[in-house]
């Protein structure tokens, strides 16, 4: 069996018809594999989530990042796409899902696609990742950290603009694993708590893991919020919750 | 976290970006990650010209104290200036 994968720029089809940009990772044995679906953070598609793309080609599954940002500033550098769609309001959850749906699909229509696709995002990609999996079918998603999947800021609050997914979450269509800093405050681990408690009245398969002594952002390297013991536990809990949702 | 927390004002004046000087039509103001400050979260500037394209953008990463700063200074110096150059 190959080890080898084919990681690059690919344009992928929404069912709307629409082309848009997505780093993809394509195994090259003919094995059949799942597939994992990464929604990049909100500074944009850059070289740390291309990075975590190919992660996923290197475990063996084909992967699919798309370019959440790709109508606003096609051809921009990643920097400057995230700034001009920050201004110009961000990304609305129904084109995250438009997105993420033709992500899913052309994973699926891979030549070794065993038909299971997963899905993981990071801080505001881990509400994302629940947003997706609330309103596609999927196989198994993962929640790094993200805000406001539980939680409703305050009103008048500046952060109120993004809602919360407690009509969503009922619909969950797979098995959620989510990664969590004790010490972060977006989610709190009462959020957390609350999501936890939501899951098991909605019967769905929640395996939260909660990390002492890490906060937001805990698995990005490059910043100081870099917790290299949780990063560890967190990499080994997606390896083994994607094997057996995915690969099984 | 990313905050979603986004300020936006028209802006008049110029920057110089990657590709020498261009005209800002605005400026838009958030608190969030950095791109490049090694930093969990900075004060970010961006100031633009849309019809230019994306990459018609002057951005600055500050931490907090430094915008903080910053922004006392800009309001210093404003206040020191003569009033009759002010307009």
């Amino acid at each position: 069996m190959s080890d080898a994968f084919l990681s690059g720029t690919d344009m992928i089809s929404t069912r709307n018809g629409e082309q848009i940009e997505a780093y993809t990772v394509k195994a090259q044995d003919p094995a059949p594999r799942g597939g994992v679906v990464v929604i990049h953070h909100m500074p944009g598609y850059d070289e740390r989530s291309k990075e975590i793309t190919r992660w996923f080609g290197a475990l063996g599954f084909n992967a699919a990042m798309p370019n959440l940002y790709w109508r606003d500033a096609p051809g921009a550098s990643p920097d400057d796409a995230s700034a001009a769609v920050r201004a110009s309001g961000g990304v609305p959850d129904e084109r995250l899902v438009t997105d993420a749906a033709a992500a899913a699909d052309f994973l699926r229509g891979l030549p070794n696609a065993n038909g299971k696709v997963g899905i993981i995002g990071y801080c505001s990609g881990g509400r994302q990742s629940v947003l997706a999996a609330c309103s596609l079918p999927l196989d198994a998603a993962v929640d790094c950290y993200g805000a406001f999947v539980t939680g409703t800021p305050p009103q008048n609050d500046p952060m109120s603009t993004v809602t919360p997914l407690y009509d969503k979450l009922a619909d969950l269509s797979c098995p959620l694993l989510g990664l969590f800093g004790q010490d972060d405050q977006h989610p709190s681990p009462e959020q957390v708590d609350e999501l936890e408690q939501l899951m098991a009245k909605y019967g769905k398969t929640f395996e939260p893991h909660r990390y002492e002594g890490a906060g937001h952002g805990f698995f990005a390297v490059d910043r100081p919020g870099f917790r290299s013991e949780a990063a560890k536990d967190g990499w080994e809990r997606v390896r083994v919750f994607y094997n057996t949702y995915l690969n099984s | 976290m990313c905050t979603y927390i986004t300020e936006k004002i028209s802006a008049t004046g110029s920057g110089k970006g990657a590709d020498g000087w261009f005209g800002l039509s605005e400026t838009t103001v958030y608190f969030d990650h950095p791109v490049h400050t090694h930093a969990d979260h900075t004060l970010n500037i961006d100031f633009r010209d849309p019809s230019r394209g994306p990459s018609a953008r002057v951005a600055v990463e500050l931490t907090a104290d430094t915008a903080r700063a910053l922004a006392e200074a800009i309001l210093r110096t404003l206040d020191s200036a003569p009033a009759d150059l002010l307009v």
